[in-house]
């Protein structure tokens, strides 16, 4: 017994990922954690979409099921995995039932290497980023398959759309990750306090690397020689949309022009893997996003607002964060209608509210905010974009098919290839001055 | 000391993938499903990349060829009419000589394995290489090889370029 136990307990001293330092016990446990904090992710999207979307509307959006409709993913989910599983009789079989499967299983895979702190991450790969944009362009195979096999005319469509559409949009995806990457090998020159040493002689590829980069840099990679940092990631932000599918990108699934697109044939759970698959998958790009430009678990305003009292504040958010969702709840509560009929939503909706309080609470704890603030600066990041894509789908209208090629290789791929070289040209600015200009100098200083 | 992940059985699983998803791109009949078996193959092949402690060569894999050229192989072949194609009488005229290239290549294989073993490193690669490939690899091509990754690189532009040309025919 007492091996098993020290096994366990050695992870705990030591500072690394539990990939990193070999312990598989804690390596379950991360990706236990990961798993059940991404589906509850996902439950909490489909409410919060459902209600931003319809307020944006003007609607009230889900009412019935639950206070506010709280309830209303839950009975989703049920009456989802009730429902009759149809697969088409003229369907290819096992390429019909492989390939939620495929999606699903890229879309989770890629969460080996998110970091959410630190050490909070399953492990960490020596080609993190690179890995990560492998896994998730094997999705876009998923879709295929499922568009195919479902041997349908509105699903194949929808697939021949879908794959067109990751295939263009990926390279300009690319392009802007490489300049992010080449950012974490170059040494600023104090614009924009892109100062301090960089990693050493090359840059990394690791997502842990790319975010420490930016703390030795003291300047997330968004403003970082201004403006390439920033276009890079407006790059990214346009191309990972389209990559997810989504509105005002979502031609594979455009339910006024397909049905529902290359999974119109699907039902059931199968369509819920689908769907779990495509929420997921938007937090898994918006997690690139975040740890490549945004500073991943760093909190905001380290350089400018430093010192211990600050630090102690910044400590203090996440537990402010919950207590703000209990006092919101409880206003709902006071809120609710009198009458018996909703008594028990009532008393939920204040049970609710005070489990929320109660976790704002044990946050407040010095021993647990120290160890989850940098988890909680990586999901409030992350949640931005979140309701960004909410946003998006309530704001934007449909692209045409010959608009979105357009805007794919003829906006964002030349503007990729440009801020490459422009990247590239601001990282041989060091090299130059120490390289032509200081000779020069000693040497017309010699001169005179 | 971390136990090491590059086990036989790994090697003998990936492989043994490969070798089916080989046979059954051959075998197939219908196109679609014989790209899937290749996807396949060039997965493990990626898993066995990994076991050489060569990370960077694994994602480049899985990129390029998983998730790039094979979306758009499976592309081309779903806008092909397959039911016409799967009825007609599947032929190939070259059999004797492709076995013969095979046998020839394969018998090439056994030579090497069973002859060179003096080309081969007997001991086992130092570990920690893995921390280092990818700087390993961006140093020695933009350093050592930078000429022969240039030309490469041209190489590849004139392709573009062709394909382009060939493709529209005003420009």
């Amino acid at each position: 017994m007492q091996p098993i136990i020290d096994y366990i307990t050695s992870y705990l001293n030591s500072n690394k990922t539990p990939g990193a330092a070999g312990n598989f016990f804690w390596a379950f446990v991360y990706i236990l954690l990961v798993f059940v904090g991404l589906s509850v992710a996902v439950i909490a999207m489909n409410w919060l979409e459902r209600k931003i979307l319809a307020h944006m509307q003007v609607r009230l959006g889900p009412m019935r099921v639950g206070p506010h409709g709280l309830l209303q993913p839950i009975a989703d989910a049920i009456k989802l995995l009730l429902k009759e599983d149809i697969m088409p009789a003229e369907a290819d079989g096992f390429v019909f039932w492989i390939a939620p499967f495929i999606v699903v299983l890229a879309a989770f895979t890629v969460f080996v290497v998110v970091p959410f702190g630190p050490t909070h991450a399953i492990t960490d790969m020596n080609i993190g980023i690179l890995f990560m944009l492998g896994v998730s362009s094997l999705s876009v195979l998923g879709i295929v398959m499922a568009g195919w096999a479902s041997n349908s005319h509105y699903p194949l469509i929808g697939a021949l759309r879908s794959s067109a559409q990751m295939v263009s949009y990926e390279v300009a995806m690319g392009l802007a990750v490489v300049s992010a990457i080449l950012m974490t090998s170059l040494h600023g020159l104090g614009l924009y306090g892109a100062g301090g040493v960089g990693t050493g002689d090359t840059g990394t590829l690791s997502m842990i690397g790319i975010v420490q980069a930016q703390q030795e840099q003291g300047v997330w990679f968004v403003f970082k020689f201004f403006p390439l940092g920033l276009i890079a990631f407006f790059i990214f932000a346009i191309a990972m949309v389209a990559e997810t599918n989504r509105a005002p990108f979502d031609l594979p699934e455009a339910e006024s022009e397909l049905t529902a697109g290359f999974h119109t044939e699907y039902s059931g759970f199968r369509w819920s893997l689908f769907f779990l698959a495509e929420y997921s998958a938007m937090i898994a790009v918006s997690s690139i996003a975040v740890t490549l430009w945004l500073g991943g678990w760093l909190r905001p305003f380290p350089n400018l607002l430093h010192g211990a009292t600050w630090d102690l504040v910044f400590n203090l958010f996440p537990g402010i964060t919950f207590l703000f969702l209990a006092a919101l709840c409880f206003y709902s509560t006071a809120r609710m209608p009198k009458h018996p009929y909703f008594k028990i939503q009532t008393m939920g909706l204040a049970g609710f509210g005070a489990m929320l309080g109660l976790i704002g609470l044990v946050l407040f704890i010095p021993a647990v905010f120290v160890r989850v603030q940098d988890i909680y600066w990586f999901a409030i990041k992350v949640a931005a974009f979140m309701y960004l894509y909410i946003w998006y789908r309530g704001t934007f209208p449909r692209y045409r098919f010959d608009q979105l090629m357009k805007v794919g290789w003829k906006i964002l791929l030349p503007m990729g290839l440009g801020l490459l070289i422009l990247t590239a040209g601001m990282g041989m600015r060091s090299e130059l001055w120490i390289g032509v200009v200081v000779p020069l100098w000693h040497w017309v200083a010699n001169i005179l | 000391m971390n136990p090491p992940v590059a086990t036989p059985f790994f090697f003998y699983l990936l492989s043994g993938t490969m070798l089916i998803g080989g046979i059954l791109v051959i075998t197939r009949r219908n196109a679609v499903h014989s790209a899937l078996a290749l996807i396949a193959a060039l997965l493990a092949q990626a898993g066995l990349y990994l076991m050489l402690y060569a990370p960077f060569v694994a994602g480049v894999q899985i990129i390029l060829y998983a998730g790039g050229i094979m979306v758009l192989f499976l592309f081309v072949i779903m806008l092909v009419n397959l039911e016409r194609a799967q009825k007609e009488r599947q032929f190939n005229k070259q059999w004797l000589v492709g076995i013969a290239a095979a046998g020839a290549l394969g018998g090439l294989f056994i030579t090497i394995y069973t002859k060179g073993k003096g080309i081969f490193p007997d001991h086992a690669m130092p570990s920690g290489l893995e921390a280092q490939n990818t700087q390993g690899v961006g140093v020695l091509l933009y350093g050592q090889y930078m000429f022969a990754f240039e030309i490469a690189s041209l190489l590849l532009l004139v392709a573009i370029i062709g394909a382009v040309v060939m493709a529209k025919k005003r420009i």
